[in-house]
This record gives structure tokens, C-alpha cells and sequence, in this order.
């Protein structure tokens, strides 16, 4: 079980901030298609990854990054602090 | 060094009254960032945030920068909530023995926070609401560091 997060519009579009998952995926990409493929507000937000964020356990990280020990993804788009 | 994630207004002069004393510091620099308004229509900004997150991102961001200019002292306030034209949205405040580390720190401390301090801005108008892009400027800011 991992717990996944969402902020800004990418929480609006999959229409809930936090989840737990049930995954066996290897990497954060491998999350992503699963999570896609379940229902299109999911493959909505995915859509196009390069607009997207993604923090393993509260740091910034990639979308090949493996999952292995990680607690919470997180998926978000560019940061507009300041 | 001290950090503030906080919904509530801060006051910028309150906040560095005594900053920097006793380190013998010789600058001071502040910034204090307000709620610009460029449509003309905006009647709120909503800052969201991802707590938790946040706090360890700008510590993070600051300590780099009380090692790389050899700061005396570092101040960062940043707000999240909803808030209206004009109010103050965040300040840093750098102090170092001479002016040049005092400047750079506080732009590289600015530069940072807009691009890695895991803030999301959301305009509200009577049009509606929109959330603000990222510009690819603010990432580029980053290269000259």
C-alpha cells in the first residue's frame, strides 16, 4: 500500500486529494499508467507527465524513480510559490 | 534561521526587529513579496500548499544559503490561504557581514522558493478561477546559481 497525494489542478481533475493504493509498480511511470488506466479523470490528469511534478516521501524526484520503500507520491503541477 | 508556514498576515517591521542582532553583521536585506493584482479583476488569490513538504523545501533552500554566503542570520515567512490584493504573501530577510552576500543570498533564497517551495497559486475573479502557470523564466532564474 502506498499512500498518493494530488495538489492544484491535478487534485480538481482526479476529484480527491489523498488515496491509498494497492500497486505492485516498480517505478513512479509504472504508477502513473496504472493509475490511468482505471478511469479517464485519471488519464485526464496524466495525460501529459511533462507538465507534471511528482515527490517521493515530501522530495522532489522522477518519473523513473523506483517505488521501492517509498510511503507517499505525490503528483503535482510546477511550483508557483514567491 | 527560522522558517514560518503560516495562513495568518505577518508584519514585515515586527518581524525583523532584532533580527541579525548580536552576530555582527554588517547588511541587512529584506523583500517582502505582495498579492499583485495583473488582470485587474482578481478579487483573491488562494495559495495551496503541500504541508509537510514545504517546511523540509524551504529549510533546505535557506540552510544552502546560510552555508554558500556564510549568512549570519536567515529569515523566511511564507503564507498559504486565501488572500487579497496588496496583503504582504511572503518575506525573506538575509543578514551577513557585507552587502553583496546579504543581496545574492536573498534573490537566491526568492529564485528558490518560487520554483521549488511547494506552493500552488490560484486566481479568483467574477470570471471565475484559474491557476497560475508556472513561467519558464522562474526555472531558468535557477541557472544562474
Amino acid at each position: 500500500m502506498i499512500d498518493v497525494v494530488y495538489f492544484a489542478w491535478v487534485r480538481e481533475r482526479i476529484g480527491l486529494p489523498r488515496e491509498r493504493v494497492e500497486t505492485r509498480a516498480a517505478t513512479v511511470a509504472d504508477l502513473v499508467a496504472e493509475l490511468s488506466a482505471r478511469e479517464e479523470r485519471y488519464a485526464a490528469a496524466f495525460a501529459d507527465i511533462s507538465a507534471l511534478r511528482v515527490a517521493l516521501d515530501q522530495e522532489l524526484s522522477e518519473f523513473d524513480a523506483p517505488l521501492a520503500g517509498v510511503r507517499e507520491v505525490a503528483f503535482f503541477p510546477p511550483m508557483t510559490g514567491g | 534561521m527560522r522558517i514560518a508556514v503560516q495562513s495568518a498576515p505577518f508584519d514585515a517591521a515586527a518581524e525583523i526587529a532584532g533580527f541579525g542582532a548580536g552576530t555582527n553583521a554588517g547588511a541587512l536585506v529584506t523583500f517582502t513579496g505582495l498579492v499583485r493584482d495583473d488582470s485587474g479583476r482578481m478579487q483573491a488569490l488562494e495559495l495551496e500548499h503541500y504541508p509537510g513538504m514545504t517546511e523540509r523545501a524551504i529549510a533546505k533552500i535557506a540552510e544552502e544559503a546560510m552555508t554558500r554566503w556564510s549568512l549570519a542570520d536567515c529569515l523566511v515567512i511564507h503564507r498559504f490561504g486565501r488572500l487579497t490584493v496588496g496583503e504582504p504573501i511572503m518575506m525573506v530577510a538575509t543578514a551577513a557581514r557585507h552587502r553583496a552576500a546579504a543581496f545574492e543570498a536573498a534573490e537566491f533564497l526568492m529564485d528558490y522558493l518560487k520554483s521549488r517551495a511547494p506552493f500552488w497559486k490560484k486566481e479568483i475573479s467574477p470570471d471565475g478561477t484559474c491557476w497560475v502557470a508556472a513561467k519558464a523564466s522562474d526555472e531558468d532564474a535557477l541557472t544562474r546559481w
